[in-house]
């Protein structure tokens, strides 16, 4: 060995020094500073976008062009996705359905994030995500199946109105407990990985569902594993009645994937361009480079939170016009749409009414189907019916007999 | 009965009771009568007013409560306590539960609230292997005694799989908790109170189903009713019915109907289901020679199976019949079938009259 190797030198002479020091994952420098890092920068993580609140291009803006064809059709289903929410919402109101979520204000990052992604591209949802399923074509006729519990639905009337899912179009089943889908979206993409699949998983949180045990678990794991997926956080300001104030106190949630070694990005979560651009460099990072990304698009919650909540309680009725208005994540949109001559009001108005009459015909049809079979309480607790289920269901079918006016006729026996 | 008057009168805390109230208990009368027309959810919401007021070191958090809560339990605390003292925390039970068992081993009151009872379970962890072994492991050197978790469960009518379920049996299989359900919103009071003071963690199921809807005269200061001490609230002989919390309303018709056809039920209210109070039950099914439970949840490894046990092990010569178990179905909470899964009044009484007749 010669002396003036190079590598030799350098560790001879870090030891002499004591500059750093070797460690697990690489050298780690000495400083004499007793300096704690401090818990916030004095910059916030500053917010990607491509079109200004007025949605004119910035003269800056790194983007892909996306072509009418994806832009209308974006467009196109934010706007139903907006007239879904506000008629089912009214729906539930009647008394038709039993409860609703809708996810006004979330349009942008709703759709756009979906068309971003390949169909191949697995989804763990959280539960203010529909449009993901809209735009894999999620017929309006089958969320009103889900919302009236009827025997298309394909959750079999089981689960509360919203939770809608659909293995064909790669849209896990939505569950109610928070964050729960965070750490199984690492095993999914785990499995896409090994099968050496060109997709990776997208699964979206709230920044509500940050403050649970299996967000920060599914970030750890996902960097281990270095599994292709990608981490939407809507951050919309609020969970329920709290305020992101009460449920973190680091610069929101992009900054949280430096802790874990995941590459984030903060992105504008009502510019649907810049959601857009987005996931897809973020899809194609997770693919090309195994590794997870954790996207933090900031946006706002404009309507309650469910039906079960009146959210002028807790929150100023300044802030929720400021975000429904002026920063209307549609809108906003459209004017860059029609900037481009791609759409007009005459355009609009025909989308409004074909989406309004549809949304009425589905509604009216989801109602007035049957239920699903009784024996479909039964079904799917296991793969198929044990002992002590074949008893219960005997037994209740005896009970229905006997006392009919017990049961709701909707529900053929 | 006569235990629990001697409990209450040497435990109970007698401040601002109403002149009619107290001259009830200056009689020795359980105070079952007097006060206003209280719903669950003010019951509650007076008991946490009472904890906080009459112990300065008593804390209430959790998800939403400092804007009253989603079913508006904890209204108006944070406006008289202030913010130190109740404070929405971030979304993460298991956090809820691992900070307040840090708070009661400091000598403090934590009422925490987990938002439903569908969503204990990431605090699972540090209530079971946590909470229920800090006394134990430790020679009693720690505990966190001063740690109460209210949490709302059961049926809604419309709930689904995640805003249903009666999670109890799976805490009533943990030594070192205590577990207690309200039937009423003067059991409510009266037994949560004594939970927050019991040197011992407590999980507090709600019946969230009954919050509005019943209703009973509360009587408007702080007293306490006995843990671990059922309650026979119907007499019979010819069958003894146990359970807790909501259902007891549904089984209480069934008694009517049963009366109606000439059986005497007598219904016996549990209310704290770890440790129970074996003694009462045992007495009540020596007089009739029935038994039956009923509960919400799953009948297999519900609370229900150790009743039984309990009792045949006890009883097993006076039995005439054997225990009837009417409970939910072995599956997930059901919405649409909601209906079907639920131990309605219609399956008790065909249970009643099957075990009378056996
Ligand atoms: C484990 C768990 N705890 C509590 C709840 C009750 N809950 C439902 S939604 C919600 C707030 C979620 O907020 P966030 O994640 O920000 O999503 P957003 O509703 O704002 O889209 C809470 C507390 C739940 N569903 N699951
Ligand atoms: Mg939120």
């Amino acid at each position: 060995m010669h002396c003036c190797d190079s590598a030799f030198f350098d560790n001879v002479l870090s030891y002499f020094l004591l500059q750093e020091m070797d460690f697990p994952g690489g050298k780690v420098a000495f400083t004499s500073k007793l300096e704690f890092i401090p818990g916030n920068s004095d910059r916030r993580v500053p917010c990607y976008r491509v079109l200004d609140q007025y949605g004119r291009l910035l003269n800056d803006a790194h983007f892909e062009q996306v072509s009418e064809e994806v832009a209308v059709k974006i467009y196109s289903n934010m706007v139903a996705l907006q007239m879904m929410d506000s008629i089912l919402y009214e729906a539930q109101r009647q008394g038709r359905i039993s409860f609703y979520v809708t996810s006004m204000g979330e349009e942008a990052i709703n759709i756009a994030s979906a068309a971003a992604l390949s169909d191949d591209d697995v989804v763990l949802p959280q539960y203010r995500e529909p449009g993901v399923l809209l735009w894999r074509g999620f017929t309006l006729q089958e969320f009103a199946n889900q919302c009236f519990g009827n025997k298309f639905d394909y959750g079999k009337g089981r689960q509360m109105p919203i939770h809608y899912g659909s293995n064909k179009l790669n849209y896990f089943t939505i569950s109610s407990p928070i964050a729960t889908q965070l750490p199984q979206a690492v095993g999914v993409a785990y499995s896409l990985k090994m099968d050496k699949k060109e997709a990776c998983v997208v699964t979206y949180v709230g920044d509500g569902g940050t403050s649970e045990g299996d967000f920060h678990a599914s970030l750890n794991f996902a960097a281990v594993m270095d599994a292709p997926v990608v981490f939407i956080c809507r951050n919309n300001g609020w969970a329920i009645s709290t305020h992101i104030t009460e449920q973190f106190r680091s610069d929101g949630v992009a900054i949280k994937g430096r802790a874990y070694g995941i590459p984030s990005i903060r992105v504008d979560g009502n510019d649907a361009l810049a959601v857009y651009n987005t996931v897809k460099r973020a899809r194609e990072i997770a693919i090309n480079e195994h590794t997870p990304i954790l996207i933090e698009a900031l946006t706002y919650r404009v309507g309650s939170h469910s039906t079960s909540d009146d959210s002028t309680k807790y929150r100023p009725i300044d802030e929720i016009e400021c975000w429904k208005m002026e920063r209307n994540p549609v809108n906003k949109f459209r004017k860059w749409v029609e900037s481009n001559g791609w759409w007009s009001d005459e355009a609009e108005v025909d989308l409004r009414a074909a989406v309004r009459k549809k949304l009425l015909q589905v509604i009216q049809n989801a109602e007035k189907a049957e239920k699903p079979p009784l024996a479909e309480l039964f079904a799917d607790v296991y793969d198929s019916l044990p002992l002590n289920l074949r008893e219960q269901e005997t037994e209740l079918r005896e009970t229905i007999k006997r006392h009919p006016e017990d049961y709701p006729s909707d529900v053929p026996v | 009965m006569a235990a629990a008057l001697r409990r209450l009168g040497s435990a109970a805390h007698w401040r601002g009771f109403s002149t009619a109230c107290q001259e009830i208990n200056k009689s020795g009368i359980h105070p079952q009568h007097g006060g206003k027309a209280t719903n669950l959810c003010s019951a509650i919401n007076q008991a946490l007013h009472i904890a906080l007021e009459s112990d300065p070191r008593s804390y209430v958090f959790g998800e939403d409560v400092s804007f009253g809560g989603v079913f508006r339990c904890t209204t108006g605390l944070v406006d008289q306590f202030g913010k130190n003292r109740v404070f929405n925390t971030p979304l993460c039970e298991q956090g809820i539960v691992g900070f307040g068992i840090g708070l009661a081993a400091m000598g403090n009151q934590a009422i925490a609230e987990i938002q439903f009872a569908d969503y204990i379970f990431p605090a699972f962890d540090q209530i079971v292997n946590e909470a229920a072994k800090f006394r134990y492991r430790s020679g009693n050197q720690f505990n966190c005694g001063g740690l109460t978790i209210r949490s709302p469960y059961g049926a809604v009518g419309h709930g689904g799989h995640y805003h249903s379920q009666s999670p109890e049996a799976f805490f009533c299989h943990v030594p070192g908790i205590k577990v207690v359900i309200p039937r009423s919103p003067r059991q409510a009071k009266g037994l949560l109170l004594s939970c927050i003071r019991d040197p011992n963690p407590v999980v507090f199921f709600e019946p969230k189903w009954l919050y509005r809807q019943s209703i009973e005269q509360v009587p408007e200061g702080d007293y306490m009713l006995p843990l671990s001490e059922a309650e026979v609230i119907r007499e019979g002989n010819d069958i003894t019915l146990v359970g807790w919390g909501a259902q007891l309303s549904v089984m209480e018709q069934a008694c009517v109907d049963a009366e109606k056809e000439g059986i005497s039920c007598e219904l016996v209210d549990l209310k704290t289901l770890l440790p129970w109070d074996k003694e009462t039950v045992e007495a009540s099914v020596r007089k009739t020679g029935r038994l039956l439970i009923s509960h919400e949840a799953p009948v297999t490894g519900g609370f229900g199976a150790e009743i039984s046990a309990s009792i045949v092990e006890r009883c097993f010569l006076r039995l005439e019949a054997p225990v009837a178990r009417v409970c939910g179905l072995d599956t997930p909470f059901p919405l649409v079938f909601e209906p079907f899964y639920l131990p309605t009044k219609n399956k008790i009484l065909d249970a009643i009259k099957a075990t009378v007749k056996y």
